[in-house]
C-alpha cells in the first residue's frame, strides 16, 4: 500500500525484556481498534511473550526494562549486534523506573531482608544506554501506544520524528484540567516532558515525572515554587526520584 | 513407548516473564522434571522502606504489568488496615468495577493470546489477525471492554491513578459508566461466541490431586478482602495470610515457593472456582456446565476454562454493579480524609491469577517501615514444578510420545497458569 506516494517499509521489529513488570510490552496488544493496522504496518519476527516463533533477523529491536544482573549484559550486547536500530521502550529501559529506587539501599542487606540466607544475583539499576549504544529512547510509564503508533509510522515512512520540547503543563492545559498545585498536590508538570497527553493530572493525580525532564528544566525555580507551596526539599527530591529520569539534573 | 525424552526450554514463550522448562527421561524413568523462575529479582519489599503511604500504591502497581489495579488495590487496602480506614460505599463499589475490568481484559488476554495458539497448532496469535478476523475480532472487543472499565473508574488500565488510599481521587461520569453499560450487555454474545470456540479445544487430559486456596464467599463471589480458605479445609483470617503461604527460599528459583497442608498449593480462577463456584451468576454456572468444569476440579488446563467462566461473571455483575454506582446520589463521598498512624496491616485481593496478599508496617509519619508482598504465581511456581513432574511421569510411557509433543504439553502446562513471573519475584 502507497502513502502519499511513498511505499512503507514494513520493519521486522523484535521485542526483548530485561528487568521490569513487562507492562510496556503489554501495550502493544491495547488500543484495541488499531491493532490490526498496526500490526500490518511491521513484522514481529521475535517477541517472547506473545509467540512461540523466534528469528535473530530483525531489524528493530524495542528494549524494554533495566539492566540489573550480570547476565542480562551479554544477552542485550547480543541484540545490540542484530539490531540496527535498538529502542529503549519505557521508562525502566530508557532512566532505571522505579528500579532504581533500589540503588539507594545497601544490596546485600537487600538481598538478605529478601532471600534471607540464600541471596540471587543482582546489580545497582542500569538504564539501557548505561550499557549499549541506544539510537532511540521512547519514555513512559507505561509508554502511551497512541505515541508508539506515530513513532512507527514515522519509522516506516522514514521520517524523523521529533519529540515535543514541551512540559507536560502544555497538555495538561489543552484538557482543561485545575491546576494541580492549585490544588494542593505536588506535580512535575512544570519540568516534564510531554507526549503522554497529561493522564495523571487528569485523573486527580499530581506528574510523577516518568517521561523525565524537558529540555533545560529550570530545576531552581521549581525547588523554589515547591517550598513556597509548603513542600520540603526532602519531599521534592523523593519525587524527581521516583522514576530515575531526573537523577544528575542540578 | 519412547525411553529417552530430552526437553529444555529456556525463556518460555507466551508467559509473562522468564522461566526455564527441564525434562530429562532416561531408559523409561523420568530423572529430571522442573519448571524454575530465573527472573531478575527487584527487591520492591526493600524499596518500599521509608515510603509515604501516598506512593506505595503507585510504586506496588509497577510490579506487574498485567495485574497492576490488583496490586494497587492490595498496597491501598493494606495501608487502611493499618489506619483503621473505612471507604465509602461508593469507592467500594467503583474498586470493584476497576477489579472486574482488569480480570476481563487480563483473563482475555490470556485465553485468546497466550493459551489458544497451541490449540490451534500456531506460534502465535498474529496470523489470526488475517486468517480468523472473526476471532481476532472477539478477543480485541472484550479485551478493549475490560480496558475501557479500567480506563473510566481507575484511569488508566495499566498503572491506575484514581485508587489511593481513602477512596478515589474521583468519580467518573455516569454517562460514561452507562455507556459502559451497553457495551457490556452486547458482550454477552461475544462471550458466548467464546465458550464455542473454546468447546472445540481438546484439553489435555491429566490430573494431579492439589490443595486449592482463595478468598472465602459468603454471599457474593469473593474479589477483595474476607477470610481466607483452602479445598484441604484450612481456614484462615485476612492478617493470617502467612499462615496460608509459608513462603522459603529455593536455590534454583528467584522466585520464592509456597505451602499449606501439602508440598504446594494453588490459586487462581480454578481455585477461586472450586471454592466459591456456588456464588457465581447463574449464566457463569451454565458455561462451566457447558464446558464440563465441575468442583472440585484437579486438571490444571481448566484453570482456561475458569477464566472463561469468570469472564462471563464479572461481565454481568459489572452491569449490576454500574447500575448501583449510577444510582448512588451525586453528592455521595468517593473518599474519606486518611489520617496515618503507627501499625500493620494486610490486604488481600483476587487478582486474575489468584490471591494477592500486601502487608505494610507503618511509623507514625506515615511512612513504610516493612513491607511484604506474597504474588499468586509465587503461590502457584511450586505446584506448577510439581505437576511438571506428574505431567512427564503421566504422558512420556505414551504411545508415539516425542521430545517435541511432551516440550508443547509442558508448556502449555505452565500457561493454563498463566502466570506472572516478574511479578512473582518482584
Amino acid at each position: 500500500m502507497r502513502y502519499l506516494g511513498i511505499q512503507p517499509k514494513t520493519p521486522r521489529i523484535a521485542v526483548f525484556d530485561f528487568t521490569c513488570c513487562e507492562g510496556c510490552e503489554l501495550q502493544f496488544a491495547n488500543k484495541e481498534e488499531t491493532l490490526p493496522a498496526f500490526l500490518s504496518a511491521v513484522e514481529v519476527v521475535n517477541f517472547r511473550e506473545i509467540s512461540t516463533e523466534r528469528r535473530d533477523d530483525y531489524e528493530i529491536a524495542f528494549i524494554e526494562g533495566c539492566i540489573s544482573r550480570d547476565d542480562e549484559i551479554p544477552r542485550l550486547e547480543r541484540i545490540r549486534k542484530s539490531a540496527k536500530l535498538l529502542v529503549s521502550l519505557g521508562t525502566c529501559a530508557c532512566f532505571g523506573g522505579v528500579n532504581r529506587m533500589k540503588n539507594a539501599y545497601d544490596l546485600d542487606a537487600a538481598n538478605r531482608e529478601v532471600y534471607g540466607d540464600k541471596p540471587k544475583p543482582t546489580r545497582p539499576v542500569r538504564a539501557v544506554k548505561e550499557v549499549v549504544p541506544v539510537d532511540l529512547e521512547i519514555p513512559g510509564c507505561p509508554i502511551s501506544k497512541a505515541e508508539l503508533e506515530r513513532i512507527v509510522q514515522h519509522l516506516v515512512l522514514g521520517v524523523p520524528y521529533n519529540f515535543p520540547a514541551y512540559p507536560v503543563c502544555v497538555e495538561c492545559k489543552q484538557r482543561f484540567n485545575v491546576c494541580m498545585w492549585d490544588k494542593g498536590q505536588m506535580c512535575l508538570g512544570p519540568i516534564a516532558l510531554a507526549g503522554c497527553d497529561a493522564p495523571c493530572p487528569s485523573a486527580g493525580l499530581g506528574c510523577y515525572g516518568c517521561r523525565g525532564p524537558v529540555p533545560d528544566p529550570n530545576l531552581a525555580e521549581f525547588f523554589d515554587m515547591a517550598r513556597k507551596n509548603g513542600f520540603s526539599d526532602a519531599e521534592i527530591q523523593e519525587r524527581l526520584n521516583f522514576f530515575g529520569g531526573f537523577e544528575g539534573l542540578r | 513407548m519412547k525411553l529417552n525424552v530430552q526437553v529444555d526450554v529456556h525463556h518460555l514463550t507466551r508467559v509473562e516473564g522468564h522461566g526455564n522448562i527441564r525434562v530429562h527421561i532416561e531408559n523409561g524413568i523420568v530423572k529430571q522434571a522442573a519448571w524454575d523462575v530465573v527472573e531478575t529479582p527487584r527487591y520492591f519489599e526493600v524499596m518500599l522502606k521509608g515510603k509515604h503511604y501516598s506512593s506505595a500504591g503507585l510504586i506496588t502497581a509497577r510490579i506487574c504489568g498485567i495485574c497492576s489495579i490488583g496490586h494497587c488495590l492490595a498496597s491501598v487496602r493494606a495501608s487502611e488496615d493499618a489506619f483503621g480506614i473505612q471507604v465509602p460505599d461508593l469507592a467500594r463499589m467503583l474498586r470493584l468495577l476497576a477489579k472486574h475490568g482488569e480480570t476481563l481484559q487480563s483473563h482475555v488476554l490470556h485465553l485468546f493470546f497466550l493459551a489458544a495458539p497451541d490449540f490451534v497448532a500456531l506460534p502465535s496469535a498474529l496470523p489470526l489477525v488475517t486468517a480468523r478476523p472473526d476471532i481476532v475480532g472477539l478477543a480485541q472487543r472484550l479485551k478493549g471492554l475490560g480496558n475501557a472499565i479500567c480506563d473510566v473508574v481507575a484511569g488508566r488500565t495499566t498503572h491506575p491513578l484514581c485508587l489511593q488510599v481513602g477512596g478515589l481521587t474521583r468519580r467518573p461520569d455516569n454517562a460514561d459508566l452507562v455507556a459502559l453499560r451497553s457495551r457490556l450487555l452486547a458482550a454477552v454474545d461475544d462471550l458466548h461466541a467464546t465458550v464455542e470456540l473454546f468447546k472445540t479445544f481438546q484439553l489435555p487430559d491429566f490430573a494431579r490431586e492439589t490443595e486449592f486456596v482463595s478468598l472465602q464467599g459468603t454471599k457474593e463471589y469473593p474479589w477483595i478482602g474476607g477470610r481466607l480458605v483452602s479445598t484441604d479445609g484450612v481456614v484462615k483470617q485476612e492478617r493470617e495470610y502467612a499462615a496460608m503461604t509459608n513462603e522459603w527460599v529455593d536455590d534454583n528459583n528467584t522466585t520464592k515457593w509456597c505451602k499449606v497442608s501439602r508440598g504446594s498449593m494453588a490459586v487462581g480462577a480454578l481455585a477461586r472456582f472450586n471454592n466459591n463456584h456456588a456464588l457465581l451468576c447463574p449464566e457463569a454456572r451454565s458455561v462451566a456446565k457447558a464446558l464440563g468444569l465441575e468442583p472440585v476440579c484437579h486438571n490444571p488446563f481448566m484453570n482456561n476454562v475458569a477464566q472463561l467462566v469468570e469472564s462471563v461473571h464479572v461481565a454481568l455483575e459489572s452491569v449490576a454493579l454500574i447500575d448501583e454506582i449510577v444510582a448512588t446520589p451525586a453528592d455521595a463521598p468517593v473518599s474519606v480524609p486518611v489520617n496515618p498512624k503507627a501499625g500493620s496491616g494486610v490486604g488481600a485481593v483476587e487478582v486474575p491469577r489468584g490471591i494477592l496478599y500486601h502487608h505494610y508496617t507503618y511509623a507514625d509519619d506515615g511512612r513504610i517501615v516493612k513491607a511484604d508482598c506474597v504474588i499468586p504465581t509465587t503461590q502457584n511456581n511450586k505446584n506448577i514444578h510439581d505437576d511438571m513432574d506428574a505431567l512427564a511421569h503421566h504422558f512420556a510411557p505414551r504411545e508415539g510420545m516425542t521430545d517435541d509433543k511432551l516440550e508443547l504439553l509442558c508448556s502449555m502446562l505452565v500457561r493454563a497458569y498463566d502466570p506472572c513471573i516478574s511479578c512473582s519475584v518482584h
